[in-house]
Formats: structure tokens, C-alpha cells, sequence
């Protein structure tokens, strides 16, 4: 970083961390009541302390886990699933359609439904997370594999190779980016949904802490929650990005 | 071409099928699943009654004002940092600290600060709208040619004279691709904090029918979201092509 980009960088932090100053000031004035808007000094607070009565970890590990496992469980069936579509016209006739008719449906819709087939437990949690961060990935995967040089498929012809041989070395990497993309997008709908489920079937997780925190007018605990969330968005978002720099390295060499 | 129309409907319907006979023939009585026959009725009584139109009109209510609202604030920052790159710079960190909180970890805030209502789910999805439009918005208005700049310098153009007669214009067509995507978000939002919370709208309805162990309307409801959902997009598709052509549609994703 050159030292220009230095000194914004540093005076970007100045602007928020006056932001957060007038955010204080505003508390402590009680401009707005301390029961729905508690202080930066408060909220952290409240943070150090769930954290030393390790409640608000406990929490943070729970909602990280539904998250985590509905969205891998969505990355390996969707990616599966698409590469299957994708690789063949026959299904991309027939199936491609039906999947993009779905993808506008808000998919927290599903959340009723699997509620009365799985009651309010963690496999309800676990697929409604999963069907909803399954669609961006899929999609995306048809759409990469859709788009394939055809040339690749040529030479595969050439070299006669066998279809997982041309999934694999060819289809699959040219997809990446694409497939990258979606499970970025992804990750996002698992963390809301995350929430959503913790919310309504009171499962150990930041959704629920958050919820009953607001329930009892805890505000402090709640905007301990709430930026605990908001650093579990940037984290994993900034780690999709070195994955993704990483692992699409080598498309800028070409 | 009649037949390559009606290909991708064959799946759709085979499965349609293929679950009604499942259901009559096992004579399936589930509190989760109904066939489509009856969720067919369902939908049409639930017409009828008005109960679903009654329920859309509020989704929609709540949709469309955050929607509006989010977009305007979205715009105008993103015009504002889009033009001047040092308040881009200055803000950076806050902006990049807000955006990762998922929008529906502020509903306790807002549950606790508004109350059950049109107003705080309002406001749920003007957080959830404010930042595509921002984005976008900042990345179309850096897009536009530097002459058409040049020349509002040149014309002595005051600034707002320069946004409403040059910057605007010019950014439309993204800008608008922005707003067809905020508007899927703002669906999906509005739904999402009335299945979670709320008790209004489709959400709530749907939630209802699924404690009323009333698979057939909960069913039902759920298909009436995702019709909204794919008339939303569509409409907005068609919309957009009607104004801007296919320029707009290019490297806008679909």
C-alpha cells in the first residue's frame, strides 16, 4: 500500500470512529432513550462480558455451525447438482427452466413448510439454510458450465475423453469463477437464514440471543448481538475473497 | 418452436402429476403436504375471500415504501460518492462496517424501537435496499464517459444542475438494473421479517395457515410468493427493456 492509500485509509478510520464518537455523544445526551439506543461504551461492555460469562460464544459457535453446515451442504449438492444439468443439453432443456421459474421465490417462504415437515428442530434449521443457498450456487454452476469454450469441448473429443474425465479437468475449472461467485452470494442468504430459523424455532444461536435480549429490553446485549453479526458478515466475506483470490490465481496469469 | 416452448413445461407438470397420484393413491392425510388439486382450491378461496389479496397488498405496501425510501437515500449517496472520490475514500471504512450486518439482525432494533407494524418493517427494508442501490449506483455514476463531465464543466453547470441534466441520465440504464435487483431484495425482505415476526402481509399469512395445520392454504400462499416474486422480476425485466433496450440488459447478469 503506497503511503497516499495510507493516509485515507487512516482518515476513512478517523470518519467512523467519529461516527461512533457522535453515536456516544448522542447516547449520552439521551437524545434518543437509553432503552432502545444504548452507548458504544455500553454495547461494549455488554460485549467483553457475554463473552467472559462465555454465553455470547456459546451463541456466536451456534449460529456460526448452522450457517456453515447448511451452506456446505448447499455448495456440495449444488455444485453437483448443476454440474449434472449443465453437462447435459438434454436437462438443461428440460430441468434449466423449471429452476429459473424458482429463482425469484423469496426462499425464507419455504420456512412454514419445513416447519411442518421437520418441526422446530435443527434439521429444519439445516434445510431451509441449505434450499436456500442451494439456488444461487446451482445456477451459477449451470450457467458456468453453459458457458464453456466450446473449443475445450472439442479437444476433449480429440483426446477422447470419458465425461467425468471432461467434468473434472475442464468444465469444473472454467466454472469456477462463476461457481465462486454464487457461493459467495450464497453465504449471505445462510447467514440471514441462519438467523431467521434462530429466531423462530429458538435455537441456540445470534438470532435467538438478539430476540430475547430486545424481548427483555436488554438493549445493550442486543447491539452487542447485532455487531457481532455484522463482524460475522465481514469476516467470512473477506475470507470468500482470499479463497477466491487464491484459488482463481491462476486465470490471471493467462 | 411449439414444442420447444412447451419442453421445459413437461417437467413441471410430470412432477405436479406424479405428486397428486402419490397423494390420492396413498391416501396421504398430512399436516405438511397436500396435493395440488387442493392447494389449487385453496389459492382460488383464499382469492376469493380476499384474504391473499388483502395480505399482498400489505407486503407490497411495506415493499415498495422501503423500497422507495432505500432507493433514494441509495442513489443520492451513491451519486455523492460517485462524483467526489474523496468522500468515497472518507467513508470507506463506515460504509464497509455497516454493509455486512445482515438486515434482518436489526429487526429486534427495530422491533423494540417501532413496534409490530408497517413502520418497522419499513424500515428493515430500506437498511436491505439502501446498499445494492449505493453500490451500483457509485460504480455507474465512475462508469460515465469523462467528457460528458468535462463538458457540465465547461457549461458551468451548477452541481445539481450536473446530476439531474448529465449524472442521471447518463447512469440511468445501471442504475436501473440496480433498482430491479433492490426490488427482488425488497420482496424477499418484506417476506422474510413477517414470517420471522411481523403479523402482517404473506408472511404472517403463511405462518398462520401452517399453525392453522392447513397444508393446502399454507401451500397455496406459497405459491402465490413465488408468483409474485417471478411477476415482480418480470415486469421489471419487460420495463427495462422498454425504456433502455438491450444496451441495458448487457453485463447485467439476468
Amino acid at each position: 500500500m503506497s503511503a497516499t492509500a495510507m493516509i485515507w485509509r487512516m482518515a476513512s478510520f478517523a470518519v467512523a470512529a467519529g461516527f461512533v464518537g457522535l453515536w456516544q455523544l448522542i447516547a449520552n445526551l439521551k437524545l434518543v432513550s437509553p432503552v432502545f439506543l444504548p452507548g458504544p461504551d455500553r454495547a461494549w461492555t455488554a460485549l467483553v462480558r457475554g463473552f467472559a460469562s462465555g454465553d455470547l460464544a456459546s451463541k456466536l459457535v451456534g449460529t456460526l455451525e448452522h450457517m456453515a453446515y447448511g451452506w456446505l451442504a448447499a455448495s456440495i449438492a449444488g455444485i453437483a447438482l448443476g454440474a449434472l444439468i449443465g453437462s447435459s443439453r438434454l436437462m438443461r432443456t428440460y430441468i434449466a427452466p423449471s429452476l429459473e421459474f424458482l429463482r425469484p421465490l423469496p426462499v425464507s417462504a419455504i420456512i412454514p413448510v419445513a416447519i411442518a415437515l421437520f418441526g422446530l428442530t435443527e434439521g429444519m434449521a439445516l434445510f431451509v439454510i441449505a434450499f436456500g443457498a442451494i439456488w444461487p450456487i446451482m445456477l451459477a454452476t449451470i450457467h458456468g458450465f453453459a458457458a464453456v469454450e466450446p473449443r475445450l469441448y472439442e479437444v476433449a473429443r480429440a483426446l477422447q475423453m470419458s465425461r467425468p474425465a471432461v467434468v473434472f479437468k475442464i468444465a469444473l475449472p472454467s466454472a469456477l469463477p462463476d461457481i465462486l461467485a454464487g457461493m459467495r452470494l450464497s453465504l449471505t442468504v445462510a447467514l440471514i437464514l441462519s438467523v431467521v430459523c434462530e429466531v423462530l424455532a429458538g435455537l441456540d444461536g445470534l438470532g435467538h440471543w438478539v430476540l430475547l435480549s430486545a424481548r427483555a429490553f436488554r438493549s445493550a446485549d442486543l447491539f452487542a448481538g447485532v455487531i457481532l453479526l455484522g463482524a460475522m458478515g465481514y469476516v467470512t466475506s473477506v475470507a470468500m475473497s482470499l479463497a477466491e483470490r487464491r484459488l482463481l490465481a491462476w486465470q490471471s496469469m493467462r | 418452436m411449439s414444442l420447444a416452448r412447451t419442453k421445459p413445461l413437461l417437467l413441471p407438470l410430470a412432477a405436479l402429476l406424479a405428486f397428486e397420484l402419490w397423494i390420492r393413491l396413498a391416501h396421504l392425510q398430512s399436516d405438511s403436504l397436500a396435493p395440488p388439486s387442493a392447494v389449487l382450491a385453496a389459492l382460488v378461496a383464499a382469492l376469493a375471500d380476499l384474504t391473499i389479496p388483502i395480505a399482498t397488498r400489505d407486503t407490497l405496501l411495506a415493499a415498495f415504501a422501503g423500497l422507495a425510501i432505500g432507493s433514494i437515500i441509495g442513489l443520492g449517496l451513491g451519486i455523492a460518492f460517485g462524483v467526489s472520490s474523496m468522500l468515497d475514500r472518507l467513508m470507506e471504512v463506515t460504509v464497509e462496517a455497516i454493509r455486512p450486518i445482515p438486515s434482518i439482525a436489526l429487526l429486534p432494533i427495530a422491533l423494540i424501537a417501532l413496534g409490530f407494524g408497517y413502520r418497522m418493517e419499513i424500515v428493515i427494508v430500506t437498511f436491505a435496499c439502501v446498499w445494492p442501490m449505493l453500490i451500483l449506483s457509485r460504480t455507474a455514476v465512475r462508469g460515465i464517459e469523462p467528457r460528458l463531465m468535462e463538458v457540465s464543466r465547461a457549461l458551468r453547470l451548477t452541481p445539481v444542475q450536473r446530476t439531474i441534466k448529465i449524472i442521471i441520465p447518463a447512469a440511468l440504464p445501471r442504475i436501473f438494473v440496480a433498482f430491479r435487483l433492490s426490488a427482488g431484495i425488497a420482496l424477499i425482505v418484506a417476506v422474510t421479517v413477517e414470517i420471522a415476526i411481523n403479523p402482517l402481509g404473506l408472511g404472517a399469512g403463511i405462518m398462520l395457515a401452517q399453525q392453522a395445520l392447513r397444508p393446502d392454504l399454507m401451500l397455496a400462499y406459497l405459491v402465490w410468493i413465488g408468483a409474485i416474486g417471478y411477476g415482480l422480476n418480470l415486469a421489471l425485466i419487460v420495463v427495462q427493456h422498454r425504456l433502455f433496450g438491450r444496451a441495458a440488459t448487457a453485463g447485467a447478469g439476468s
